[in-house]
């Protein structure tokens, strides 16, 4: 079908919605500064001695990360819905899950991606010991991905409901626990030194299967739930 | 399946039966609309009646109960997608994004119908009186200007069947006469348009559906 040229790219989806991140800036932050802030208070809270902290700091990182992440995923329709921009997308003449797996991407690009940056700088008052850096950093960028495409289908489950349910962290956070699994066994596994490869491949598998699958689910749901 | 009897191929739309079931209660039934190109119709009844909600069906945002929808005597099933492709809907919510301007909503609008042409979008935007507020974020805007916005692109829209739901709300009387305007002039060129509306148009060729009749 040539007219199929005449919807915005995939890539055109993605800027857009970075663009709009950027533009309510004051929003698009607010996870990382809860992301920082929490992890600066666990040696204050817990205990400064560095052997310590390095036991959890794996543990500690992921947590934060996964619930930095379930404080933004809502926004990914949420400011669709209300504007009326979904309808539109809804009888876009496309397949809606394009689009969907767009603001996926643009939601890791302003929320995982950031999240993974800052990581390092949060390891290091956490006292995680540098050898783990390359294992937390991968398996963070691959894990928040996948936390964006799954939440993506919470989001769209729960997307007429309006905002601050806790229907949508009860209904994505079992499936977010395998991925935690893995996660922080791969920085485990760096920390004591061992291969860590094998968890983050069965990361980039279960990540790889989101991003095929997720978009498809979302788009679904938000046929039903915006109706 | 979609009709008993062939339905001719200029009429844009046609509905066979519509019926509309929510939670068990039925909200409107046998529906039979056609639409020939160059013709209106308005859709009318009460608040509550469902006006929304058969506009919602129109646009294929919701599926009917029972009863179809045919697009130029095509099921749409077949012709889902020439069907989209051929519809501008603007509700309720305009799909305005408060924080980008004018100029990039309409961008953003056009480029949706694959039209990329910056100097149309500012043309288009004049023309609807917002030259000099173009490039303001929306949220600076009032709400009959953002409104102006949001139908700016029925100067752009190449397609054939327009749905307005009180596209006139929040507009002042030179707004709501250039919407009249554009509108005959859509009407004149072939188009076709199903509105919904609490204000008395100007406009000639104009067909009054009362919903209420078929309500249940």
């Amino acid at each position: 079908m040539p007219e199929l040229a005449r919807t915005p790219s995939f890539l055109a989806y993605v800027r857009r919605d970075v663009l709009l991140a950027y533009r309510r800036l004051g929003d698009t932050v607010a996870p990382l500064i809860f992301f920082t802030m929490v992890c600066t208070l666990v040696p204050l809270g817990l205990s400064p001695d560095p052997q310590r902290l390095s036991e959890i700091a794996p543990g500690i990182m992921w947590i934060m990360a996964l619930l930095a992440t379930l404080l933004s995923i809502e926004r990914i329709f949420a400011f669709d819905f209300e504007d009326g921009s979904l309808e539109q997308l809804l009888i876009a003449p496309q397949l809606i899950a394009l689009p969907v797996l767009a603001k996926i991407v643009a939601h890791w690009l302003v929320t995982g991606l950031p999240l993974t940056l800052l990581s390092p700088l949060l390891a290091m008052t956490l006292s995680l010991p540098t050898s783990a850096y390359p294992a937390m950093l991968l398996s963070l960028a691959i894990g928040s991905a996948y936390l964006s495409a799954v939440g993506a289908v919470g989001a769209s489950l729960t997307v007429s409901l309006g905002r601050g349910g806790l229907l949508l962290p009860l209904l994505v956070v079992p499936l977010y626990m395998p991925i935690m699994i893995f996660g922080t066994a791969t920085v485990f596994y760096a920390v004591d030194g061992l291969h860590w490869s094998g968890p983050l491949a069965a990361m980039g598998a279960m990540l790889c299967a989101a991003l095929a699958l997720c978009p498809l689910a979302a788009a679904a749901a938000l046929r039903v739930t915006s109706a | 399946m979609c009709m008993d009897v062939p339905v001719p191929q200029d009429y844009l739309l046609s509905t066979n039966e519509l019926c509309f079931e929510r939670d068990g209660r039925r909200l409107f039934e046998g529906i039979n609309l056609r639409l020939k190109a160059g013709e209106m119709v308005l859709i009318e009844g009460p608040n509550g009646c469902g006006k929304t909600t058969l506009m919602r069906l129109l646009t294929t945002l919701l599926s009917p109960t029972s009863g179809a929808l045919c697009y130029r005597g095509e099921p749409l099933e077949k012709v889902r997608y020439e069907y989209l492709a051929d519809l501008l809907y603007i509700g309720h919510q305009s799909a305005v994004k408060l924080a980008l301007s004018a100029e990039e909503n309409l961008a953003w609008m056009a480029a949706s119908e694959g039209i990329h042409d910056p100097k149309s979008v500012r043309a288009a935007l004049r023309s609807m009186g917002l030259g000099a507020v173009y490039d303001l974020p929306c949220h600076q805007l009032s709400a009959g200007q953002v409104r102006r916005v949001a139908l700016s692109r029925l100067v752009l829209t190449r397609a054939k069947l327009w749905f307005l739901d009180e596209p006139l709300t929040a507009l002042d009387t030179e707004g709501i006469g250039l919407i009249t305007g554009r509108l005959q002039e859509h009407l004149d060129s072939g188009g076709a348009i199903v509105l919904i509306s609490h204000q008395d148009l100007a406009i000639g060729a104009v067909r009054n559906y009362d919903l209420t009749k078929r309500c249940a």
